[in-house]
């Protein structure tokens, strides 16, 4: 793909780069000539994104369930390269556990990770889009969050949750040219995937027309779609990438 | 340098696309310049840039008119 000019200029910023389909939503969109800026959590794993990126962004530490970390880390992106204006909203974990055992503090954890990280995370860089009047928000929900999946109905309801967000959100900065769409995934094949019995994945693979889990490029090539211009005029929906395991 | 009015003047002009003969001080921007929410924040970001200085969300919410933005700045800035 080549880059348009505006493209080279934009800093995009992508939350959680340091594995899986984040580190893939980095390398794409640096592919497509944006300047990249990816979090980790650890310096060890903003290091990497760095060396990832050679020189067409960074790596910096964040942790998205923490009001300060997140504005310490956004006062450096802002200093060392200037304000994001595309944003994509994609750090994330599981704490699975069936309704009657679930603890609290999984509960609690998924909806902070998953869901109020949005709210910190995104307020910190509208100001920077709206003076822009050009922005892009594209934040990683799941099929659990329309599906939903025994054993989940915490990460069912902060991914269902952000799927809200995306459209309220969309209504509101609409005019200023900003979109604000959800990337859905399906089962990919990453850490979080890989940690599933292999009985379950069996069982899930049976009911994936395609017949395989998704691979992180997969879900990279969608996200670089809608933050490119020729998206420019898709706003407030979820685009699934699922192998047609749910059809809208 | 032009005074603390005709500068918050000149950014009210630009910011919501008035004319500055309907910049009177006890306009509202809402109500008579046609502002909607989104050109309120806009307004308080641009005052904040010209002014150096920050205005919290809670003092940002009462500057509702051309009088209040110019009280507060010359308070604040
Ligand atoms: N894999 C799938 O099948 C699948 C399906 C649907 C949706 N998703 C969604 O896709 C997104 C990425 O998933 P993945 O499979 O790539 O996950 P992953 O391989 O487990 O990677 C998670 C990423 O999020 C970061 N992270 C975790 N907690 C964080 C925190 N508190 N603050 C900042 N960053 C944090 C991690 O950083 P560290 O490396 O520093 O820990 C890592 O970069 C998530 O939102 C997930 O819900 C995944």
């Amino acid at each position: 793909m080549t880059a348009s000019a505006e493209q080279t200029a934009r800093v995009a910023l992508v939350t959680g780069a340091s594995r899986g389909i984040g580190k893939a939503i980095a390398a794409g969109l640096a592919a497509a000539g944006y300047t990249v800026v990816g979090t980790a959590t650890t310096q060890a794993g903003a290091d990497a994104i760095g060396a990832m990126l050679a020189g067409q962004g960074g790596g910096v530490v964040m942790d998205v369930s923490d009001a300060e970390s997140v504005t310490a880390a956004m006062a450096t992106i802002q200093a060392e390269y200037g304000a994001p204006l595309v944003l994509v909203n994609n750090a994330g974990i599981t704490r699975d556990n069936i309704m009657l055992r679930m603890k609290a503090e999984e509960w609690d954890a998924v909806i902070n990770t998953n869901l109020n990280a949005l709210f910190r995370v995104t307020r910190a860089c509208l100001k920077g889009m709206t003076k822009a009047r050009w922005g892009r928000i594209i934040n990683i929900t799941s099929v659990v969050g329309t599906m939903g999946n025994a054993g989940q109905a915490n990460y069912a309801a902060a991914k269902g949750g952000a799927e809200g967000f995306t459209r309220a959100l969309a209504r509101e900065v609409g005019s200023r040219a900003i979109t604000v769409n959800a990337v859905a995934p399906g089962f990919i094949q990453t850490d979080m995937t890989e940690a599933l019995p292999e009985a379950q994945r069996d069982n899930l693979l049976s009911q994936i027309p395609l017949g395989r889990l998704g691979q992180v490029e997969e879900i990279a090539s969608a996200v670089t779609w809608l933050a490119s211009d020729g998206a420019g005029y898709v706003t407030g929906t979820t685009v699934h990438v699922n192998g047609g395991m749910f059809t809208g | 340098m032009s005074s603390i009015e005709d500068r918050v003047t000149k950014i009210i002009v630009e910011q919501l696309g008035v004319k500055p003969e309907d910049v009177k001080l006890e306009a509202s921007f809402v109500e008579d310049l046609g502002a909607d929410s989104l050109d309120t924040v806009e307004l308080v970001m641009a005052l904040e840039e010209e002014f150096e200085t920050e205005i919290p969300d809670e003092e940002a919410e009462k500057i509702s008119t051309v009088q209040a933005a110019i009280d507060y700045v010359k308070g604040h800035a």
